[in-house]
């Protein structure tokens, strides 16, 4: 964790090194009153929302090392008889000719045509909305937050019978559509590039000649990186759990992200004939949110000056 | 416990003093906008203005088992004010959104205060740690917290023999709210905090400074500076927490499975209209409830933002 | 042909022997399968969700090298019935062939979603079926479905725990109230039976007590829960339920496995098809578990009752109905059945469980017990007129909000009951079904 360097005898001396365009956006304040003293007081205090925060966390990594006769029968805090970990992570990959995997594919696609796509379309849109004057600006903002307040699970139908007509359900293509739209993104773009984007800039540019599609791609873009890593992130999350739209568009369990697969394998145990495999539920749950808690961690630095700048200011 | 993509929104970026409406119209054509909104926009259309029509159309019909389809005018909007269950809903979900709303958003600010203070032992752990519920899927974090309530066998039934407690069923009727409340708290605490705390370090350090020349301590710091620098932040996370809340489904709906007689099929508003189109094939009334939610969502959260914004100018 | 199947409907009312000779009045010549239509080839599309079709699925491929049969597990049953739906109301995805469980069928048949098997020659296999599942494909002169298992109903129980705190196996419904009683009274942890509120299993006690809540005629349809049949059981039950000596763990939950792994549960009133989920969900119990019958209202006939069972079904909207038939023949009676069976899927068809090797076969699970003996039994006493509405799934859907308050509230199951009745009427009458 020591890589963000947010403390704030580093964080001053990093700021001091970046150029005077960036310490705008991201503020090199020191922590509160200046030179602020540990207190182990409020660090228990505050130490109630962190177990909080991982005892579910941590109950999910013990019982994922226990097998499953020994998980009804033992304490749900602690490890169990016999450590099963190595053998239900591979249990988890190897059921049902390793759907697993196929699932965790099937994941990545959504996210990176999903997530990806949505974060294009965001940052291309929050500048043309920060940057541009243009007919209709003001409609746009009202509409996309207007339509964004109807509940998603009731338009889902609709949704549904219109993908069906035109024969896209059941493909990767239901899942990945919708998750093109991130409305929230969108408006963290906007306020993000609107701060980030100097006008004199893309003046000086259009001086030179530059069409506007170049000023975009080699003096915005670069510019926008820190808020567009944020917007990629919150739209991994969002398509990465997913799990609503799949469940309507999906027949084919060989196209389910994991949200559905392990969904589909708890249930499994509801049925006639069906086999209870709650182990696999509990390990395939926790291999799903490794790769994003690592994501996280290795670019926390990337998104939480997103964050800063771009989604709130004072 | 947002369903659909999550969204903000404080500031009408094109309305408020904010630097979006600061930008200078550029000199090229004023459609040039549109060249970088566009693809977002088409996007958009096809996948919510078009279902959003499409509902609208819907609710003036009426397809039964028996009969087929006919037009029926406002008919499913005059059964909907009538209806019982779906007022009840509403009723919940608003109980639910002025309880845990608040707590959420509360306990969020504390992290964020105690964070930002600088006073804590390892505050980065501390950040990254109380975010990672973040990662977790809607449904993995149901099917976790649901496994850990079982009195018979759960955590609370370990509780309650080694400390020889009487804790009762959180899935009991009286307490399936609270006990979901709890799960929708513990996924979105991290995540507020992080906003909550990007808006905090972006607050230039030279007020505080000011302040401590002026003899103000870190309660008077809090209050006189760092609350209302971050109000537009908070404007955020509320109405955000508003949608979320109407938009209540994933965690009631999981949940059901475990205790049905808890969660009736008209749970939440959003769980109704699910029922209705799924298990009762009612899509024109299902339509005609999604879009009174959608209008009633919109209504308040435009009455939050306007008296946030309100407050914001005094 | 409306007409005609109006006729067929009562005919079956009134005689069922009578309707074999009735129905082949709807045989226009060709209504026997080609026996060549296999070697034809040609692809067909199975939706369900228990395991064992793939594996029929792939028996029937080496049989029959030209055809093409693919399995999707869409969602397990309400799951996949709205998928089914859905796929309907589009027009578009729809499979040739879907697992339907027996409650379900009216639902898809009035919505002329299934093909009339009748019109294949399925009438030709009356008889080889138990009478459960059998009558539960047929309706409105139709077959819209052949069955694929039936859960003839028995008491599943742990022998080792019973014994342990001197409980005899109940015969009788009051000796079983009884035995609840004593046994939650001898370890206030351990219940005799667990039951949080399921449809499936309220609609089969009152059946087997004789009750017959539902009537349907085509689009008019009553329900009624006041029967005195209906009421002995609801109000026995409600007993259970106020003296808490029912274990309030929701089944199919992991509690419920638990439950009956460690102990707690100690017992199962339920279709046949228990016993392979109790194998493969309760490991711990190996050797302690046994079957029992049934238990019965004192004094009356032996009377058991059907709880769940699939049959597959044959979609309207299929291009390639015969193939599906063919196919359909060797799943339900064919090379498919003898195969469902081996993996411990409870057979519906009498060849396949009056097969003496069969029901003299020892289970290890259930200490050598001759299981299947007990159940067969059950399987040929099954009370007869069962009838679900051409609504159920939906009726289904709001069972606990209705009847299941009577295990969280003051509300008595009877009015949970008649709850639950009015509120499918509602729904019904709202469908444009006459329903009193």
């Amino acid at each position: 964790m020591t890589i963000t360097a947010t403390d704030s005898r580093t964080h001053r001396t990093s700021a001091r090194r970046r150029p005077a365009r960036t310490s705008m956006l991201k503020s090199t304040r020191f922590s509160s009153v200046t030179r602020p003293r540990r207190s182990a007081l409020l660090t228990a205090l505050t130490s109630i929302a962190l177990i909080y925060s991982l005892l579910p966390l941590v109950w999910l990594v013990l019982n994922a090392t226990k097998p499953q006769a020994e998980l009804f029968t033992s304490f749900g805090l602690w490890f169990s008889d016999s450590f099963h970990l190595i053998e239900n992570i591979a249990a988890t990959l190897s059921y049902d000719d390793g759907i697993y995997t196929r699932w965790l594919l099937n994941t990545i696609l959504y996210v990176v045509a999903g997530a990806g796509g949505a974060t294009l379309l965001a940052v291309a849109g929050g500048y043309g909305l920060a940057k541009f004057n243009f007919p209709g600006r003001r409609a746009v903002f009202a509409v996309v937050i207007g339509a964004a307040a109807v509940p998603g699970t009731a338009l889902a139908v609709p949704t549904f019978l219109m993908f069906s007509q035109l024969e896209l359900t059941n493909t990767p293509w239901s899942v990945i559509i919708p998750s093109l739209i991130s409305p929230f993104a969108l408006y963290l773009m906007w306020v993000f590039a609107a701060e980030a984007v100097p006008t004199e800039l893309m003046e000086a540019a259009r001086m030179d000649g530059a069409s506007e599609f170049r000023i975009f791609w080699q003096i915005a873009a670069p510019l926008l990186a820190p808020g567009t890593v944020t917007v990629a992130l919150f739209t991994t999350v969002a398509t990465w759990n997913n799990y609503f739209l799949p469940l309507i568009m999906l027949r084919d369990s060989s196209w389910y992200p994991l949200t559905l697969g392990l969904n589909a394998w708890n249930s499994q145990a509801s049925t006639a004939g069906g086999e209870a495999v709650f182990d696999l539920v509990i390990t395939g749950s926790l291999l799903m949110i490794l790769p994003l808690i690592a994501v996280f961690l290795l670019l926390q630095r990337f998104w939480q000056a997103g964050l800063s700048a771009g989604s709130v200011k004072e | 416990m947002t369903v659909a993509a999550p969204v903000a929104h404080v500031a009408d970026p094109a309305e408020s003093s904010q630097p979006p409406v600061a930008t200078p119209p550029p000199r090229r054509g004023k459609w040039t906008g549109w060249a970088f909104v566009g693809p977002f926009m088409v996007v958009f259309a096809f996948v919510f203005l078009a279902p959003i029509i499409y509902s609208l159309w819907l609710s003036l019909f009426r397809d039964q088992m028996v009969g087929g389809n006919q037009f029926v005018g406002l008919e499913n909007y005059i059964q909907a004010f009538g209806d019982q269950q779906l007022w009840r809903a509403l009723g919940r979900v608003t109980l639910f959104l002025v309880i845990q709303v608040p707590v959420m958003l509360g306990i969020a600010l504390l992290v964020a205060l105690a964070i930002d203070s600088g006073r804590l032992h390892g505050k980065n752990f501390f950040r990254i740690a109380v975010f990672m519920p973040y990662a977790v899927p809607a449904v993995v974090a149901t099917l976790m917290w649901g496994f850990m309530y079982g009195t018979q066998f759960g955590l609370v039934a370990n509780f309650n023999d080694m400390f020889g407690l009487n804790i009762p069923s959180p899935l009991a009727p009286e307490w399936v709210l609270l006990a979901i409340g709890n799960i929708v708290t513990w996924q979105f605490v991290g995540y507020n905090m992080l906003i909550f705390y990007s808006a905090l370090r972006v607050i230039p350090h030279s007020l505080y400074e000011a302040a401590e020349i002026d003899g103000a301590g870190q309660w008077r710091i809090i209050t006189a500076i760092k609350l209302p620098a971050i109000r537009s932040a908070m404007v955020i996370a509320t109405i955000f927490s508003i949608i979320g809340s109407f938009q209540l489904f994933n965690e009631p709906s999981i949940l059901q499975a475990m205790a049905p007689n808890s969660i009736s099929s008209s749970f939440t508003p959003n769980l109704y209209a699910y029922s209705l189109s799924f298990a009762g094939q009612q899509f024109n009334y299902a339509a005609t409830v999604a879009i009174i939610m959608g209008v009633i969502t919109m209504l308040v959260a435009y009455v939050v933002q306007l008296r946030g914004m309100r407050e914001d100018m005094r | 042909m409306l007409a005609l199947t109006r006729g067929r409907r009562r005919a079956l009312a009134g005689a069922a022997a009578l309707a074999l000779v009735i129905t082949s009045c709807a045989d226009n010549g060709t209504s026997e399968v080609d026996e060549d239509i296999a070697a034809e080839g040609g692809e067909l599309l199975l939706w369900g969700w228990t395991g064992v079709y793939e594996d029929i699925a792939e028996a029937y491929m080496e049989e029959n090298p030209e055809v093409t049969v693919e399995v999707q597990n869409v969602g397990t049953n309400e799951d996949q019935y709205t998928a089914l739906q859905n796929a309907v109301a589009a027009g578009s995805g729809i499979p040739d062939l879907a697992q339907i469980e027996y409650y379900a069928i009216p639902q898809f048949a009035i919505a002329d979603s299934l093909a009339d098997l009748s019109e294949l020659g399925a009438e030709d296999l009356e008889g080889t079926y138990t009478p459960g599942p059998w009558d539960s494909v047929t309706m409105e002169g139709g077959i819209w479905g052949l069955p694929i298992d039936s859960g003839p109903m028995a008491f599943f129980y742990n022998a080792a725990l019973l014994e342990e705190h001197g409980i005899e196996v109940p015969e009788t419904w009051e000796d079983f109230a009884q035995a609840a009683r004593d046994l939650n009274e001898a370890d206030p942890d351990v219940y005799l039976a667990a039951d949080t509120g399921d449809a499936g299993f309220a609609t089969s006690m009152i059946w087997q007590s004789g009750g017959r809540p539902y009537q349907v005629d085509g689009t008019s349809v009553s329900i009624d829960f006041s029967e005195p049949e209906t009421q002995r059981w609801a109000e026995l039950w409600n007993e259970l339920i106020e003296d808490e000596v029912l274990a309030p763990i929701t089944a199919w939950s992991d509690e419920w496995y638990q439950g009956m792994a460690n102990g707690t549960i100690a017992s199962l009133t339920t279709g046949a098809w228990m016993g392979s989920n109790l194998q493969s969900g309760v490991e711990e119990g190996h050797g302690d578990w046994r079957v029992a019958p049934m238990p019965q209202w004192e004094g009356e006939e032996f009377t058991t009752a059907e709880n769940g069972g699939s049959s597959i079904a044959i979609m309207e909207d299929s291009d390639n109905k015969e193939l599906a038939y063919d196919f359909l023949q060797f799943a339900s009676n064919g090379g498919g059945a003898d195969l469902a069976r081996d993996q411990g899927v409870f057979p519906a068809t009498v060849e396949r469980l009056e097969d003496e090797d069969y029901l003299n076969e020892e289970v290890e699970y259930f200490g050598d017990q001759q299981v299947y003996q007990v159940l067969a039994e059950s399987a040929d006493s099954v009370a007869e007129g069962r009838q679900y509405l051409p609504f159920h799934v939906h009726a289904i859907s709001i069972f606990n909000d209705t009847a299941g308050q009577a295990y969280v509230s003051d509300t008595t199951l009877s009015e949970g009951l008649e709850e639950w009745g009015e509120q499918s009427a509602a729904y019904g009458n709202e469908q444009g079904f006459d329903v009193e």
